[in-house]
């Protein structure tokens, strides 16, 4: 029996969660914008057709907003979320073998003849359930099934890629997946501008200019397979939290709160996930692309004695590195924190100088801010150096509403 | 699910017929993946027993037939009526005289939604 990879991809996809509970954004441009307002991160293929460009930002569109009548949202992730496991949900449904690849994108293996029928199935349960339209290609391998769904996506919504070489005659070799920019220079410049000639390279020669990885690439274009299907998610490496601000931030009380905030957020992730960090970075930095006022971004590291998932501790520690990164009278645009080394948090070597009452008594009240955070919504109970106005705030102002997982925010039907 | 043991004496009578918990969830939906939650706004279906205000468990996961209860999509607009398909014909039907039943005529884009399953009315 054969084994066949199927890519399921959700087409703009965040632009379709906001029709699902809006159906007179159909047909029309709809725009998503990026967690600070800043910038397209979803166009509708109505946009996409009027020439706006992934990562335009919102003030260059203006015009075009206005003349067109675009629809345009900020990103609501809780809706975006909630959609996609439903998505994911729906494909365990024809097979066990789901590998969730992203927020919109899932890997699925499946055996034995598959008709286009099938994958048309497939394909109109997720549309029916969900409300999320999705294209399916289908090939031997994850890198043919990406190039499947390509096409799958510009005609009927599915495809099997049944006569490779035809296709990847026709493919630039940039185009592949896993192909970077350096390679594709790299490889142009030997005269291999297609897939198909990617394909048929040597192998040993492929080896030296890319190494395994490029080798890998090129097994999977000749039909096998070397990228197995994970389906158990990997445990995360590392945890980063970082924000653009609503507008400019050059108050330090201003940047200790975001900080704060942000550092708040990666501890909670990290015990959702049961693990610890030992080392966390700080950064900030100010405007890139605005050429008035100088760029300034700098970044702080701190070993934490013991691991931990622990607020008040990562409070601390990160608020110690901000201190040194300041600068008075730079204009702050971006912060973030960065947990790192992580490790399972019951794993946690016993170290002779930690005082196991106290983390005893810190875990549990991490454990009793959780839950009160979780029945009454995010931020119900935290540090008071997060801050309560919040005035460096990210603006949302167009977000919809978050109808699947607020009760106050459901879709009303007259 | 854990089990108490009773260490010693008399062994509880209740061990094996121990239970979850009702579960709402369970009992109401059906198809986790394809159930919306959804609120009442109008009284056109006040005949059969939904109320503005009341929650509405919607199952996309069901197919649509005559005498179900259902969102429909007209022309953009969402409406809660009882569907109807005769005679290659589909109607939209209110439950309450007030309203009159919409006739969907090709000119018109029309989608189901969802099935509505249940109504829940908040008694206070």
């Amino acid at each position: 029996m054969s084994r066949l990879i199927a890519l399921v991809d959700s087409n703009n996809f965040y632009v379709s969660c906001e029709r699902v509970f809006n159906p007179k954004l159909e047909g029309r441009p709809v725009i998503v914008l990026s967690s600070n307002d800043g910038c397209a991160v979803a166009r509708s293929n109505e946009a996409k057709a009027l020439g706006i460009k992934m990562g335009t930002p919102a003030f260059q569109m203006r015009d075009l907003i206005e003349k067109h009548q675009i629809q345009i949202f900020s990103s609501n992730y809780a809706l975006y979320g909630d959609l996609s496991n439903r998505v994911m949900q729906t494909l365990q449904n024809f097979t066990p073998e789901v590998e969730v690849y992203s927020i919109d994108e899932a890997f699925v293996g499946l055996t034995g003849e598959v008709s286009d029928h099938a994958l048309s199935i497939m394909r109109t349960t997720v549309k029916r359930w969900t409300g999320i339209p999705v294209s399916i290609g289908l090939a031997p391998t994850k890198t043919l099934a990406k190039i499947a769904n390509r096409i799958a996506k510009r005609g009927e919504g599915t495809y099997i890629l049944r006569d490779p070489d035809q296709v990847l005659e026709n493919l630039p070799v940039g185009e592949v997946w896993g192909i970077g920019r350096q390679s594709t220079k790299k490889l142009t410049a030997y005269g291999i501008t297609t897939a198909l000639k990617l394909k048929q390279a040597d192998l040993a020669w492929i080896k030296r200019q890319m190494g395994i990885v490029g080798v890998r690439i090129v097994k999977e274009l000749r039909g096998t397979s070397c990228l197995p299907l994970e389906l158990i998610p990997q445990p995360r490496k590392s945890c980063c939290v970082s924000r653009s601000f609503g507008h400019p931030v050059t108050d330090l009380e201003d940047l200790r709160e975001a900080i704060a905030t942000h550092t708040a957020r990666a501890a909670h992730k990290l015990r959702r996930d049961n693990l610890s960090a030992s080392l966390l970075a700080v950064f900030i930095a100010t405007n890139r692309f605005n050429a008035d006022l100088p760029y300034y971004r700098n970044s702080g590291t701190v070993g934490l004695s013991a691991p931990t998932n622990h607020t008040i501790t990562l409070t601390k520690a990160a608020l110690k590195a901000l201190g040194p990164l300041y600068r008075v009278g730079d204009h702050y645009q971006k912060a973030g924190v960065w947990l790192t080394e992580l490790t399972p948090a019951h794993e946690i070597q016993q170290d002779l100088f930690i005082n196991h009452k106290s983390c005893e008594k810190g875990r549990k009240l991490m454990e009793v801010m959780d839950a009160l955070n979780s029945q009454f919504g995010a931020g119900t109970v935290r540090c008071a150096a997060q801050g309560f106005e919040q005035s460096w705030r990210t603006k949302a102002e167009m977000r919809s509403p978050r109808y699947t997982t607020r009760w106050d925010e459901l879709l009303i039907v007259p | 699910m854990f089990i108490i043991t009773v260490p010693a004496g008399f062994p509880s009578p209740g061990e094996d017929y121990v239970e979850g918990p009702l579960d709402l969830n369970r009992y109401l939906v059906h198809h986790p993946a394809a159930t919306f939650f959804v609120r009442v706004s109008g009284d056109s279906m006040v005949g059969a027993g939904i109320y503005p205000n009341d929650l509405l468990i919607v199952d996309r996961a069901i197919t649509p037939t005559t005498g179900h209860i259902v969102i429909a999509v007209v022309n953009g607009d969402l409406t809660i009526k009882r569907l109807d398909i005769s005679h290659g014909k589909v109607s939209l039907l209110p439950e309450n005289p007030a309203y009159l039943p919409i006739h969907i005529d090709p000119a018109m884009s029309f989608d189901v939604w969802g099935v509505v399953t249940k109504a829940i009315h908040f008694l206070t």
